[in-house]
């Protein structure tokens, strides 16, 4: 699993790469009430904006760590945004890229150093 | 932070895990561990404890309270000389243009007036009020707290401290005493639910607010629930609602403004803005502000571009207020549309995200009021 500085997390699942956000960024972000997910099927470029996530507080844009092609949403989110507090980790993952170059996982942070950066 | 004001509740919040943010120019509690959508959820099922000590608090005296009403009418369009003593109303500072300066609250305490204005507009306010109330005395109160207690079980939890509330009914206003201090005491709040406003002197302050934190029925409620439950409740937020740009009439606060100071009144006119303010009472204004419920679940935060329909070039009018209604379950906004198109009912669309989605025009509140009357 790797951790991007936008509060990401990237968990390879064979030829895909499911994301999410951290538990950290969640409790930051307060009480999601909306998700927009991309479509499926849509090509992004690492840097692109592809989900709205919505609290109460605030909307903010979850960006796509890598390139690649999006290959399923979880749609799940929808109806029940409040998910992403609840189990940001799992049951909440936002969406599986399939990476156009998996080697840009490499410059991402391992847990560990993922920890050292938000404590 | 280091620079910013702090309330004499600062240490309280502190201690209690509030995650403090600037509010003009206070530090203020946005939320605590249990977030805005406990908090908001909380207070309308329970009560919730407020501190809104960055809102200026205001004695006017002079040789009576018929000579300080009505000087003040002569700022704002109410009617302040016909409050009964023990009583509160709601008011506004117009100006010549019939905008809002501020909204208010005021109180008839005897042989004075007791005003509460907001904390963004304080300094403006007593100026402006000290330019022009000629022959009354205008001391701001520095050295008192006020808290807000809101929510059904309000009264049971501060009538344990203050037993005399038990008896008062939406708007009165009392002195009394909680833990042998003198507190003055308002049955109102900004949530739409039943609860008290309270000023305290600082020095028992974070005392009185611990009294009442120990009750398991009273949760401490930050700035980011305060604006989510005066929003269902379809109350303006000054500085966003309503401002000088907006008039009383195109926000629908007319119900404010009593007879006696209408067109044909006792007292007609008379107040800044008089001219516009009376014409558009009896013409009606061209825009009016409004409620509004997305269609679907994406909130349309202030400023979100308001449109007729899904093609048209140029805005009706835009958000001033949006969020997600944690009691409604759903998104909510309030917003300026001209008066076609201010109907319950009527479809508009917001531009959220370069997107125009439907939303429909409702009535306000989102929420019904809870008033004690």
């Amino acid at each position: 699993m790797k951790f991007t500085e936008e509060h990401e997390w990237l968990r390879p699942e064979d030829d895909v790469v499911v994301v999410g956000i951290t538990e950290h960024a969640a409790e930051q972000l307060g009480d999601i009430v909306f998700v927009e997910l991309p479509e499926v099927g849509t090509e992004v470029s690492k840097d692109d904006e592809c989900v709205v996530i919505e609290s109460v507080k605030a909307a903010s844009d979850i960006l796509a760590p890598i390139d690649g092609e999006i290959v399923e949403v979880n749609d799940a989110l929808i109806d029940n945004p409040a998910m992403v507090n609840d189990d940001p980790l799992g049951e909440a993952w936002f969406f599986k890229i399939k990476p156009a170059d998996a080697s840009q996982m490499d410059d991402y942070m391992s847990e560990s150093e993922y920890k050292d950066m938000i404590s | 932070m280091a620079d910013l004001l702090k309330t004499p509740l600062y240490d309280l919040h502190v201690s209690l895990g509030a995650k403090m943010v600037e509010f003009a120019g206070y530090a203020m509690p946005v939320q605590y561990a249990a977030g805005v959508m406990k908090e908001h959820l909380h207070t309308r099922a329970a009560a919730g404890l407020f501190d809104v000590s960055h809102m200026g608090q205001v004695i006017l005296k002079a040789d009576s309270f018929e000579t300080v009403a009505l000087a003040l009418e002569g700022l704002i369009p109410v009617s302040v000389a016909a409050l009964q003593p023990g009583r509160q109303r709601y008011g506004f500072f117009t100006d010549e243009t019939g905008g809002i300066l501020d909204d208010l609250m005021f109180a008839n305490r005897g042989d004075h007036v007791f005003m509460v204005v907001n904390a963004a507009c304080k300094a403006e306010d007593l100026a402006h009020m000290r330019a022009h109330l000629g022959g009354v005395e205008i001391t701001e109160i520095t050295d008192r707290a006020l808290i807000a207690l809101q929510g059904p079980e309000a009264e049971a939890a501060l009538a344990a401290l203050a037993p005399a509330v038990a008896d008062m009914k939406f708007m009165d206003v009392l002195t009394t005493e909680m833990l042998g201090a003198e507190v003055w005491i308002s049955r109102s709040g900004y949530t739409g639910e039943d609860g008290f406003e309270i000023s305290i002197p600082e020095a028992s302050a974070e005392e009185i607010a611990r009294a009442l934190l120990a009750d398991d029925r009273v949760l401490p409620i930050g700035l980011g629930a305060r604006d989510s439950l005066r929003l269902e409740a379809g109350l303006c937020l000054y500085g966003h609602d309503i401002d000088t740009s907006t008039s009383p009439v195109e926000a629908g606060l007319n119900w404010a403004i009593q007879k006696v100071r209408r067109t044909g009144g006792e007292r007609a006119g008379g107040f800044p803005g008089a001219d516009r303010i009376l014409s558009e009472l009896a013409d009606g204004p061209s825009r009016l502000r409004v409620g509004l419920l997305p269609d679907g679940r994406a909130p349309m935060r202030e400023g979100t571009a308001l449109f007729a329909d899904e093609t048209a070039a140029e805005p009706v009018g835009h958000v001033t207020s949006g969020a997600f209604g944690p009691t409604l379950q759903a998104p909510m906004s309030m917003g300026y549309l001209p008066v076609t198109l201010g109907t319950p009912g009527t479809t508009v669309y917001g531009e959220v995200r370069g997107k125009r989605l439907p939303a429909t025009v409702a009535e306000l509140p989102f929420v019904p009021a809870r008033f004690k009357r």
